[in-house]
């Protein structure tokens, strides 16, 4: 484990969410644009828990796992929201051209890997990231 | 996150510095669409911006359509790395008018 914080699921935490997975991302050796990459899914992930597994009576924590070997950086991020369903997630069509819904997207495109997991009993969601370091 | 208008005319300049993310988003979407409607020209500086999220593109986007609305030039000018990133990943890179330098987008090299 590489490093595991918990935070209030605010917007006012993202900002230290994004730095703390950055420089861990760093010390398991992504390469600059990895970094931002990972910094990137992990903040539009944070945020889809702050604004629709929380919703307008945010109230919960947010719980970020990195770890880490020679070959991958692996992220879980777990809240204590209701259960999501997580069928209806899904990145719009890019060519609808308007504000908003982007946020799977980044997601997808920044990392190599995601799909939502077992949480861990007490939990709501769990959703497990991974990325090549490279 | 900073947010700076300098009026040039009937031109605004809009200078973001920063992280552009949820929490700083909305004031950047309400000084844009505020110079979209007030002015025939909007050019976003964005040289020093070091962080852009889905809000700040989506603020981006929706003052784009507000431009086109009203037939104002809206242009970004001096993309930094990392939002160009950004906009590449959401393909918002050849739908938004780019340019290198905020001199370009006011027209002063036409």
């Amino acid at each position: 484990m590489v490093l595991s914080v918990r935070v209030p699921a605010r917007v006012g935490s993202l900002r230290l969410v994004r730095r703390l997975v950055g420089a861990a991302a760093s010390a398991c050796g992504c390469a600059s644009q990895g970094v931002r990459d990972t910094v990137l899914a992990v903040d539009e992930a944070c945020q889809n828990v702050i604004l629709h597994a929380y919703g307008e009576d945010a109230s919960g924590d947010m719980l970020i796992e990195i770890r880490c070997d020679a070959r991958r950086l692996q992220i879980d991020l777990v809240d204590f929201a209701p259960p999501v369903d997580t069928t209806r997630i899904r990145p719009r069509p890019l060519e609808d051209l308007r504000p908003g819904g982007l946020g799977t997207h980044f997601i997808n495109e920044c990392m190599d890997a995601s799909e939502f997991r077992t949480p861990p009993r007490g939990a709501g969601n769990r959703l497990w990231m991974a990325k090549t370091i490279r | 996150m900073n947010c700076e208008i300098r009026n040039e005319g009937d031109a605004a300049v809009v200078v973001l510095s920063g992280d552009v993310d949820l929490e700083s988003s909305p004031k950047v979407r309400n000084a844009l669409l505020d110079c979209v409607s007030m002015k025939r020209t909007v050019v976003v500086d964005m040289k020093s911006v070091s962080y852009i999220d889905s809000s700040g593109v989506a603020s981006l986007v929706e003052a784009f359509q507000a431009a086109r609305k009203n037939n104002t030039r809206f242009v970004l000018a001096h993309v930094s790395e990392a939002a160009m990133r950004v906009l590449e990943l959401a393909r918002l890179d050849k739908v938004f008018r780019i340019v290198d330098e905020v001199a370009d987008g006011l027209g002063h090299g036409d």
